[in-house]
């Protein structure tokens, strides 16, 4: 029954260091001694404490794929209202401590061995690269493809991870030079070869916000996606 | 005793006390959190039901859900993912209407299941449904329910984290025991009271 839980409550990780992604997007490196590996897909809450006594607290998805040491990584977008999201990117230094929770989720989760199709809008494809990354190091990369849409090529998280051959990314308005393909909203040509390519059983996971999650999810059902494999994980406006 | 944060002043002097420990107002958005795809259901079709210990297990269309006596729900709603909604307003029925017309719970009753079309459910103790706490709604702040917030028809349970109140919700079902809900078996708690942050299991 709490197989999924944080066993350990809040503890406190320490932050590593952090590097940029994106303009608006940071990875970071943290250490929690102990800590329960996470799953392709899973997450971490952050919680801010003020001296007095007002807390903050966020959910942020893993990027860093599975595997048994104490250290792992978010990539968090910085929303200019967002408390957390803020305080993440103009105050954590190195060295800083932050009470965190998880992993967390077993919905939303890749279990490394069968067939997966990822797709993902903006900043929502972080727990999906959890998910290419463990199939790339475990050399499944056969069994995975990953579909990604962002606004320009500035705004494509991981950017010398993807694209690759199992890997697509699509540009909604701003494509690069190449001229392979014009910027637009994804469509059907951009998830059908995906589709095939993973085969009719296997699982799909959608992430982004909530009108790309049903944008993605009805092409999906167009392409002849059952509507039962796939699971969906929408980013509100949270910060 | 909570360790602070380095260099994290919070808002701790203007909140608002309609919020509860750990959420933030989310103002004018309403954040969508959904893990399933969105079903498009159509209100011809659209069917609820109360069934398990009651003493009349009944189904009603959208035409007989909407000839029951009305009944509105002013207030706040609090998502686990920390975002609260102030002030928002909910048009439907009361659970206990719904539970009257079905003759009432057996004495057994304790706890109830809500399942969703899709297939979602969640575990809510049955005292938490019942005394004007709970309602079945198709209207939002005087518009129809859009389908991404559960429209044609979900269930609220606003003094419980959102997560409690079933989106599609085709089913409340009373049992005399408790069954956790799809979150719930992934980890998250079977009451889910705000105020005392019941997040998770064990909170």
């Amino acid at each position: 029954m709490t197989d999924t839980l944080p066993r350990k409550g809040w503890q406190m990780a320490k932050v590593l260091g952090s590097k940029p992604e994106t303009a608006h997007a940071r990875t970071f490196r943290l250490s929690l001694p102990g800590r329960i590996p996470h799953l392709a897909g899973q997450h971490y809450v952050i919680r801010l404490t003020a001296p007095d006594g007002y807390t903050a607290s966020r959910s942020y998805s893993i990027a860093s794929a599975p595997d048994p040491s104490d250290e792992f990584e978010i990539t968090v977008e910085r929303l200019e209202e967002g408390e957390v999201s803020t305080f993440l990117h103009d105050v954590v230094e190195p060295g800083d401590e932050l009470e965190v929770r998880g992993p967390i989720g077993k919905f939303f989760v890749w279990d490394g061995d069968s067939p997966a199709l990822l797709v993902g809008g903006g900043s929502g494809v972080v727990p999906l690269m959890a998910m290419l990354r463990h199939a790339r190091r475990l050399g499944k990369s056969d069994i995975v493809r990953i579909v990604v849409s962002v606004r320009s090529p500035d705004d494509l998280l991981f950017a010398d991870e993807l694209p690759g051959p199992d890997a697509t990314v699509v540009h909604t308005r701003m494509a690069p030079a190449d001229g392979s393909r014009p910027p637009g909203r994804i469509g059907l040509a951009d998830l059908a070869p995906a589709v095939a390519a993973v085969g009719p059983d296997a699982r799909v996971f959608v992430c982004g916000s909530a009108g790309f999650c049903d944008a993605a999810t009805d092409l999906l059902r167009q392409a002849g996606v059952p509507v039962e494999r796939i699971r969906v994980e929408r980013f509100g406006p949270t910060g | 005793m909570a360790r602070f944060t380095r260099g994290f002043a919070g808002r701790g002097a203007d909140r608002d006390p309609r919020l509860p420990p750990g959420q933030y107002d989310a103002g004018q958005t309403w954040p969508v959190l959904t893990a399933e795809a969105t079903p498009r259901l159509s209100p011809s079709t659209y069917t609820f039901g109360i069934e398990g210990l009651v003493a009349r297990p009944t189904t009603w269309t959208w035409d007989e859900l909407h000839a029951l006596p009305p009944s509105t729900y002013s207030g706040d709603i609090h998502c686990v993912t920390t975002w609260s909604k102030l002030g928002i307003t909910f048009t439907g029925v009361s659970v206990d209407t719904l539970l009257e017309a079905a003759g009432g719970p057996l004495p057994a009753a304790t706890h109830t299941v809500a399942t969703s079309h899709t297939g979602y459910t969640t575990n809510v103790p049955l005292p938490d449904v019942t005394g004007g706490k709970a309602w079945v709604v198709w209207e939002v702040d005087g518009e129809p329910l859009p389908t991404e917030h559960g429209g044609p028809v979900r269930m609220i349970v606003p003094h419980l984290y959102f997560w409690k109140s079933a989106k599609w919700v085709a089913t409340l079902t009373l049992l005399d025991h408790d069954q956790p809900g799809f979150w719930e078996v992934n980890g998250y708690h079977d009451v889910g009271d705000p105020w005392t942050e019941q997040r998770y299991q064990g909170d």
